[in-house]
């Protein structure tokens, strides 16, 4: 299939490979006959509740009320909603300030999310994190950093803690392409690698940081590789897909449950809002609209749900009321979130020590 | 007190032993403290470039990887943010991690992790993860270590909310103090001097713990006080021993940690002597003194009789040379020409 290059596009745009879903039936086939009918409904499920979450703070944040810096997540749903299909509460994940996704994906109740969001003292956080330092101890999230590589050492952490409690939990550090240029990445990959540790390492690679094409910061684009001088085993995922993404973090999971270390996924995705907000880069020039437009024809979504109708004969009529359901319960957690109380103001003073209760 | 008093010379601890008391060390107090910690908390363990080695950090852990094994007395990477940030992972999934750092100058590679990880994740979870990590520190002296082996860092750290800094003189305080630091649960700065390593003390073996913020009068008197840290506790009590002799009565205050500051025992302190020094191993500029004697200010502005005075490295990095190291570092004559400038 040939394609046009957009002028000014990331040149790693050339490699990629447009998926079709209806030439890639086979392909999908194989790497889903693990997955039953169920496992391939929650994965659209996932990915269709944090589409709609982030849609809905698209929606809303013109009114300024949800005041805290977003990273949105849209057009790269498929690896959160792929790698924590395969985690269960006890696992561990970090994330990093693009983090909705991953939150959601692990199970973060929306309205909790939306709360913090508003900085309501039900929020996750009791509103002192905002939409870049999600936690939720229930669901494995031990604290986000948003200093990019950061989550990366938290990870490795919690995976030694782990391993040292003789656990077998694994743990999943989610982070951006911009973060393996970061000195703290291969400080990890190497300690990961010498205690073995039970981690997981997901490169969500969309091609930019914040404005800053890859070409502008790599020399190559291979981040998969990066792990290989630690004996890292590494895989490349194209584009979005979602059951490739599947597949591999399945396998690279139990890899690490079972005691055999740590793997690299470099999962290739792209971002389809700016760096920070609801706006799309195009609108200031910061990338080319015909890049976008190519991405969005690949939507990870989109070309599931083809799938997902065409090979595995699920009903549209089936994926359109989980669509529904979920539209009405995004709406509803956003409403609870965003009525919830604000926290006291002297709350600003508590926290910022650890005070046992005795 | 046996548990109060600072040993100048190392005679003087015979008095000790002749009344059946305890006699350890500066470094094997902490030694023992770290033995009874992993001994105590299975979640607790030692990690560091050395630790197991046959220098065992200046002895301080020597011999503890024989007793515990390699995965709790851990040899680690050069790699001090990364490792620093691992620990915090650690700590925040419940393990109690010893980090020690054979030099306070390698801090500044860990700055990132210390101050954005592990001095916020408490208050950014909303409470709910904490991060109980202790971080030994080394302050290096003489032999020509020089700029980048000679550094107290503790004042860059007094600013960050989130830290608790603790900086223990004698061989008691360094055992309960680190097993208070433990206990605390917090990322905690110990700052440790390597000079004051062969000093001797009274210290039982069981364990215990000093509360966290509470300083010590190491010596009453009434004409001046020294806000004394880590090394110059030592050197204030010999000064205060020459200038007695002077007819000089100085009043020696040991503040142990310095994050949160016993503000209250200082604040009596010279309310009554009306004239202060703070002597701290460390450059001047936006330190411990500063803030000490700002605190003071802020309480009553007519506190003082004279200007207070802060003794510390002066504002240069530390030089290598032997004679410009002796003219570096303050010593007990500093101390006494300050005091008798003062009185």
């Amino acid at each position: 299939m040939g394609t046009e290059i957009p002028a000014g596009a990331c040149k790693f745009y050339i490699e990629s490979r447009v998926i079709n879903p209806k030439e890639d039936d086979k392909v999908m086939g194989r790497r889903a006959k693990n997955l039953s009918d169920e496992n391939l409904i929650d994965l659209y499920r996932t990915m269709i509740k944090i589409r709609l979450f982030e849609e809905k703070i698209i929606d809303v944040y013109s009114a300024q009320d949800m005041r805290t810096p977003v990273h949105l997540y849209i057009g790269q749903e498929a690896i959160a909603a792929g790698v924590c299909l395969h985690l269960g509460p006890k696992d561990y994940i970090t994330t990093n300030h693009r983090s909705h996704g991953h939150c959601l994906a692990k199970g973060m109740d929306p309205k909790v999310l939306f709360a913090e969001l508003y900085g309501k003292r039900t929020g996750c956080c009791r509103g002192k994190g905002g939409s870049m330092h999600p936690a939720s101890v229930e669901h494995g999230i031990l604290g986000t950093s948003a200093i990019v590589g950061g989550g990366i050492a938290l990870a490795v952490g919690n995976a030694l803690a782990a391993n040292m409690r003789r656990e077998k939990r694994v743990t999943v550090a989610f982070f951006g392409d911009g973060a393996t240029e970061e000195g703290i990445f291969f400080e990890c990959l190497n300690f990961a690698s010498l205690k073995r540790l039970p981690v997981v390492f997901i490169c969500e690679n969309n091609l930019y940081a914040t404005n800053s094409p890859i070409t502008n910061r790599q020399p190559n684009s291979y981040l998969w590789t990066r792990g290989g001088i630690y004996d890292i085993e590494g895989y490349f995922i194209y584009d979005n897909d979602v059951l490739g993404i599947c597949q591999k973090a399945r396998e690279a999971i139990n890899k690490a449950r079972s005691g055999f270390g740590p793997s690299l996924l470099e999962c290739r995705t792209y971002r389809w809002k700016g760096h920070v907000g609801p706006e799309e880069d195009h609108e200031k020039g910061a990338r080319p609209k015909s890049e976008l437009d190519l991405w969005k024809n690949r939507c990870p979504i989109k070309c599931f749900r083809n799938y997902l109708i065409y090979s595995r004969k699920i009903r549209a009529s089936l994926l359109n009321e989980i669509e529904n359901t979920m539209r009405h319960s995004i709406d509803e957690a956003w409403q609870i979130g965003k009525n919830e109380p604000y926290p006291d103001q002297d709350e600003l003073y508590q926290n910022v020590y650890f005070q046992k209760t005795t | 007190m046996p548990w109060t008093k600072v040993f100048i010379e190392k005679d003087e601890t015979n008095i000790l032993q002749s009344e059946g008391l305890r006699v350890l060390s500066f470094r094997n107090a902490l030694k023992e403290a770290q033995a009874q910690i992993l001994t105590k908390y299975p979640e607790a363990f030692l990690m560091g470039e050395g630790v197991d080695d046959v220098g065992g950090i200046f002895g301080t852990t020597l011999g503890l990887v024989d007793q515990f094994g390699k995965e709790r007395v851990m040899d680690i990477p050069l790699a001090e943010n990364g490792m620093t940030g691992i620990a915090i992972g650690a700590a925040a999934a419940g393990m109690k991690p010893i980090f020690i750092h054979q030099r306070s100058d390698f801090l500044p590679m860990c700055f990132d992790q210390i101050v954005n990880h592990a001095a916020k994740l408490h208050y950014m979870t909303g409470g709910q993860v904490h991060v109980p990590l202790v971080i030994r520190n080394i302050i290096g002296r003489g032999f020509g270590s020089a700029a980048q082996h000679s550094q107290g860092l503790h004042g860059i750290f007094l600013h960050i909310p989130g830290i608790k800094i603790i900086m223990p003189s004698t061989p008691y305080d360094v055992k309960g103090l680190l097993i208070a630091a433990i206990e605390d649960e917090n990322p905690i700065l110990f700052v440790e001097h390597r000079w004051i390593y062969d000093y001797m003390g009274f210290v039982p073996e069981e364990m215990y713990s000093i509360p966290i913020g509470q300083g010590i009068i190491r010596r009453n008197g009434k004409d001046i006080t020294i806000v004394a840290l880590s090394h110059m506790v030592y050197e204030s009590m010999k000064a205060a021993i020459l200038l007695e002799k002077e007819g000089i009565d100085v009043e020696v205050i040991d503040p142990r940690t310095v994050k949160p500051m016993d503000e209250e025992l200082i604040f009596q302190s010279v309310s009554k002597t009306g004239r202060l020094i703070v002597a701290d191993v460390a450059c001047k500029t936006g330190g411990i003194g500063a803030e000490v004697i700002c605190k003071m200010i802020e309480r009553n502005i007519n506190l003082f009789k004279v200007p207070p005075v802060r003794i510390n490295f002066p504002d240069t990095p530390t030089p290598s040379s032997p004679v410009l190291e002796d003219a570096y570092y303050p010593t007990v004559s500093h101390l006494v020409r300050a005091v008798k400038s003062m009185v």
